[in-house]
């Protein structure tokens, strides 16, 4: 196992492209978050603080560091359906299961690769929570502190799923581009469905069956953080109340899609003729 | 001999096309192969599906004595086909390291094979700075590494200028006569005549021959003549029972064998029916002439 993901990181960090956009992936949004959890002075006139609208309390900051975190995810799903991408214009699959790769070690070096940073990024995200949390947090019980830390484990599932339906289409159409191209098509293709089943069913059916559709169910893994920052704020509004929660189920259908798309790529490229 | 490449009733089939037909031969160790055959007779096709690269239609194959995988197998050989792909971004030594990591291979092999390959001061320069033919040399240098068992090479000298060429073939000699088994694929005759001891040939898929490259054809061999007397020559020529031909070009007389004949009994002979020659060449065919023969009457 550490063979393919030393292999696979060999190509990657060798790579400037990729070693670019790996850093922004990963490091740029947690200067963001750092950034906006100063103090900032707007040209003398005010000091903007957003700690101090207890954004940065536990358990909520757990919620709002993996959702803007995972915003980012973007940049690194370049990497990966280029790393697939490069190795199709290159010919370098070929060449790596010339020399002795299998097809099965080749898919599972890309994915390993992906845990991997799926890994090191929630490590990240926890450490830096945890930080701005216990500087600004109104509330510093052990209790409090790690109550909602599931919303890292549902980072990590987010990641990997989404990082492997981005192998599948790196996988199925050979291009990074268009690769990207089909994310985009799947966004939409989803959403025609909701509109379908909406307009022919009834919503409330439709978006129950949209949250099994491999974008949504990622999505909803992490729900947006706002309508809950404002339930906070005025907690009398019944109608703004949400499920925000991370359900057991939700990551259950996340690593369900996960095992699908590793499974497809590697029916492709076992089918596949170089 | 302890055998290394075993391809039973191969078939391979891109949609109506037949790319490879029912195609069984052996590789044995020690002996340098050629795959002859013109373009699109299958030879990439058959090298690509014991290479793991390209899914067989129908039939088996298994290298070593069967009970390895083919990936697990491909470590301990070298291949290079069509053109070299290895990544741009990277160095040669990079490349072969990462190589070195696919196939278990220490790293300490690759100055090593770079040298071998003259690659050496260039070791740290990135491939994509590279010529074709370095390109190639660097291919070479990556099928080494695991001092393998076979080396595959297919046209290895496609697109290369004579310098090129000339570098790739003195490397593949050194291989050769270090005693490692060698399977070439090409369509240029001469490289193979040059190199190999056994051939299989080709076409539209189907294979014509395979065994040593000169019990190809069963033929005995011709006689180049030349002599003052040419008439008389001639005359005697076709009514011996052992010529099946004669043909006479710009003076020169060649006389095609039906049963095998020893130059100096056939000297003899003619010197004693009073005929002295003054130009006598015996020759079996060459690998050129052999093929198109058999390429041509099938």
């Amino acid at each position: 196992m550490l063979r393919l993901l030393n292999l696979e990181l060999q190509k990657l960090l060798l790579n400037r492209t990729s070693k670019i956009l790996i850093f922004v992936s990963f490091i740029l949004p947690f200067f963001i978050i750092l950034l906006s959890s100063l103090k900032i002075n707007v040209f003398g006139f005010f000091t903007l603080e957003l700690g101090e609208l207890g954004i940065f309390n536990f358990p909520i900051i757990w919620h709002l560091t993996t959702f803007f975190a995972s915003q980012f995810k973007f940049f690194f799903a370049i990497v990966v359906v280029s790393m697939i991408g490069n190795e199709y214009s290159n010919k370098t699959i070929k060449q790596n299961l010339i020399d002795g790769l299998s097809k099965k070690e080749f898919i599972l070096s890309k994915f390993y690769t992906l845990v991997f940073f799926s890994l090191v990024s929630t490590l990240l995200i926890s450490l830096i929570s945890i930080s701005i949390g216990l500087y600004y947090s109104s509330y510093t019980e052990a209790s409090i502190i790690f109550r909602e830390t599931e919303f890292l484990l549902a980072y990590f599932v987010k990641l990997i799923g989404f990082f492997s339906l981005c192998l599948f289409f790196g996988m199925l159409v050979k291009r990074s581009a268009f690769a990207l191209a089909f994310l985009f098509i799947l966004f939409i293709v989803e959403w025609i469905l909701f509109g379908l089943m909406a307009w022919k069913l009834d919503t409330g059916l439709a978006e129950k069956i949209q949250n099994f559709f491999p974008l949504k169910s990622m999505y909803k893994l992490i729900d947006q953080p706002f309508q809950r920052i404002a339930m906070t704020k005025f907690p009398d509004k019944i109608d703004l109340s949400y499920d925000y929660t991370v359900h057991w189920y939700q990551i259950a259908i996340v690593l369900g899609w996960t095992a699908l798309f590793v499974f497809l790529s590697y029916r492709l490229l076992k089918k596949r003729d170089l | 001999m302890e055998s290394i490449l075993t391809i039973n009733n191969l078939t391979k089939k891109f949609g109506y096309l037949t790319a490879v037909k029912d195609l069984s031969f052996t590789i044995k160790k020690g002996n340098v192969y050629g795959i002859l055959g013109p373009n699109g007779s299958g030879k990439s096709t058959t090298l690509g599906i014991v290479l793991n690269v390209v899914n067989q239609t129908q039939g088996n194959f298994h290298w070593f004595d069967g009970n390895i995988t083919t990936h697990n197998a491909l470590k301990k050989v070298g291949a290079i086909i069509e053109r070299p792909n290895f990544y741009p971004y990277m160095t040669a030594t990079q490349n072969l390291r990462l190589v070195c990591k696919i196939k278990g291979v220490d790293y300490s092999k690759v100055e090593e094979k770079l040298e071998v390959v003259g690659l050496l001061e260039r070791k740290d320069s990135k491939f994509r700075t590279y010529s074709l033919g370095m390109k190639q040399r660097l291919a070479i240098a990556s099928a080494l590494l695991n001092d393998p068992e076979i080396l595959i090479l297919d046209e290895p000298t496609n697109g290369l200028d004579p310098q090129g060429i000339h570098q790739i073939r003195e490397i593949i000699k050194q291989i050769a006569a270090k005693g490692t088994t060698i399977l070439l694929a090409s369509h240029l005759l001469d490289e193979v005549e040059k190199v190999c001891s056994h051939v299989v040939v080709l076409r539209k898929g189907v294979k014509l021959y395979s065994g040593r490259v000169d019990e190809m054809i069963s033929s005995h061999g011709f006689f180049e003549l030349k002599a003052n007397k040419q008439n008389e020559l001639i005359t005697l020529l076709e009514n011996h029972a052992s010529f099946k031909n004669i043909k006479v070009e710009e003076g020169l007389v060649t006389a095609f064998l039906n049963t095998p004949m020893q130059s100096e009994d056939f000297n003899k002979y003619l010197f004693e029916k009073g005929i002295i020659l003054t130009h006598l060449v015996q020759r079996k065919e060459s690998l050129e002439e052999q093929f198109l023969q058999l390429t041509d009457n099938n």
